[in-house]
């Protein structure tokens, strides 16, 4: 049998932070990289459950409680400073003068690391330690790589979708581009009609048959747009059912009316989606370039929606010039009373 | 290739030689891009011909290229992670040495699909090593003769290095390590518990 001296300076290889304990609990030697925990404390000679607080399992004041417990996971943590956590398991010394408790880290270790500076010799050689700590920096590397790929293309994605001009749904200018449009023409010299279109009842197509014939609509409304354009007007989709159309050297209020007459007209024709007929029509508000005080687009705009306003007012699928003795409805509600001439309900069914 | 090996590389040009000769190697390269993603695999080939170009605008043999990029790999602080992963194989040079055996079985557990060559370290007599790097990745010679010198700089270790047998036609490279003095100069430190950020 081998004295317990022998049995320390065994468990100091195997085990660098083994505790032996005597028969009454108190400590007789510990493995150095436990005392490296402590540097300044004389362990030897304390009462291990004074040192050390058993978190699992609870109540347990003596060495025959910890022993009854031998060869299952326990764990405990420092009663001071730092309250580092640890794992460990206790077996009896055979000739019952004592027990060994062996003690890890757990998954406290990263920071047991780095706390107390632990070094891989404070390891045993069989110790996956090093191993763990290795993985966990070459994970976080390759997260770290994988991280900036992600934020990379999402910054790419965002610049992208900033730089387009184009509403993917109907292939018309969006309002990016309109914004870039009007700025560029109102500081031209060249005088231009400016129209806002609102498609009326569009949302009782999306809210009775769903998105997908919103979106069909939508494509067709815009065909229809385009079609009734010339090559150099601007046809942009500004908003769910909102469009902005800009006729360039266009001031001919007879042929911009009959624009906007033909352009209804066909925005009412009725639309088959999947054997189902859905209606909308649209409200039309047009102002000329000059009409503008400030040469600010915004205004513009504001003032293409006051006639857009005064079309709603007047029972939608109209057309309306804007002029300085219309009043500026355009904040107000529109009565949702007016339905489509041959009412979209049906469309529900 | 892996877009890490790449992405390394092109670390290695831009801090060395700027970004401007960068430019000029993707585009004699015929890269349509300038940036590697460390995360994507890219074509071989390509990834060769880039190593070309790169030569060819330095005007000097890719072997010795390749062995700054080594050097490189462990000396610049911008790749000072892929320092502290090695310096995890062992406590002096020599367990480092033994420790380049697991290397390709350590980088495909950071990096699933990362594949290295096989390494084999012989020691011949105290002090006298040889490392044979399997083919599989062309070049991959060069790049460890750069690496181990920088690592024994690292670990204070005085070596002398001597690659055999490049071009033999097998395709395996052999590097012969002479361990002069393990303990030469100071090193760097190696705190375990400090991670790279």
């Amino acid at each position: 049998m081998i004295d317990r001296d022998q049995l320390a300076d065994t468990l100091e290889l195997m085990c660098p932070m083994f505790v032996l304990l005597d028969p009454t609990g108190h400590i007789v030697r510990v493995g150095p990289t436990l005392q490296k925990l402590r540097p300044d404390m004389q362990m030897a000679g304390e009462r291990f459950l004074e040192l050390f607080e058993l978190t699992r399992p609870r109540a347990v004041a003596n060495l025959t409680g910890l022993l009854a417990n031998a060869g299952t996971k326990l764990h405990l943590q420092f009663r001071d400073e730092p309250r580092t956590s640890l794992k460990g398991v206790i077996v009896p010394v055979p000739d019952g003068t004592g027990a060994i408790v062996n003690l890890s880290f757990g998954i406290s270790v990263l920071d047991a690391v780095r706390d107390y500076a632990l070094t891989s010799a404070d390891f045993s050689a069989t110790d996956l330690t090093i191993e763990l700590l290795y993985l966990v920096e070459a994970k976080s590397a390759a997260m770290e790589a994988s991280r900036k790929l992600n934020l990379r293309l999402q910054g790419a994605m965002i610049a992208a979708e900033e730089q387009a001009f184009t509403d993917t749904l109907t292939g018309l200018k969006n309002r990016r581009a309109m914004d870039h449009v009007l700025a560029r023409m109102v500081a031209s010299p060249v005088p231009f009609a400016l129209m806002n279109l609102d498609l009326d009842f569009f949302k009782a197509v999306n809210d009775t048959m769903g998105h997908a014939a919103g979106d069909h609509v939508l494509q067709q409304a815009a065909r229809i747009m385009v079609e009734e354009t010339r090559d150099e007007d601007m046809v942009a989709r500004v908003g769910g059912d909102e469009f902005v159309l800009v006729f360039n050297r266009l001031l001919d209020r007879k042929k911009l009316a009959r624009i906007a007459r033909r352009m209804i007209d066909r925005l009412e024709e009725p639309i088959q989606i999947e054997g189902q007929t859905c209606q909308i029509s649209a409200s039309i508000g047009t102002v000329f370039s000059n009409q503008s005080a400030t040469g600010d687009p915004a205004e513009l705009l504001h003032k293409a929606d006051i006639a857009l306003y005064k079309s709603k007012r007047a029972g939608r699928a109209c057309h309306t010039f804007y002029s300085s003795d219309l009043t500026d409805s355009s904040q107000e509600p529109v009565p949702s009373s007016s339905m489509p001439p041959e009412t979209s309900a049906r469309a529900a069914y | 290739m892996h877009g890490l090996i790449n992405r390394a590389i092109q670390s290695f040009f831009c801090t060395t030689y700027g970004t401007d000769r960068w430019q000029r190697v993707t585009e004699a390269a015929g890269l349509e891009f300038c940036e590697y993603e460390a995360m994507l695999i890219y074509d071989e080939e390509q990834s060769f011909g880039m190593l070309d170009a790169m030569a060819a605008e330095l005007d000097r043999p890719l072997d010795e290229v390749l062995e700054d990029i080594g050097t490189f790999l462990v000396s610049n602080p911008q790749v000072e992670s892929l320092r502290r992963l090695l310096r995890f194989g062992g406590v002096t040079y020599v367990e480092f040495l033994h420790s380049l055996d697991d290397l390709p079985d350590r980088t495909r557990l950071a990096v699933s699909d990362l594949h290295l060559p096989a390494l084999e370290l012989r020691e011949h007599a105290a002090g006298q090593f040889s490392l044979t790097c399997h083919p599989g990745l062309p070049g991959l010679g060069s790049v460890l003769v750069g690496l181990l010198r920088a690592m024994a700089d690292d670990y204070g270790a005085l070596v002398m290095l001597d690659r055999q047998g490049g071009g033999n036609g097998n395709g395996r490279d052999v590097i012969s390590i002479t361990l002069v003095e393990t303990a030469y100069a100071e090193g760097r430190s190696f705190d375990l518990g400090a991670r790279a950020g």
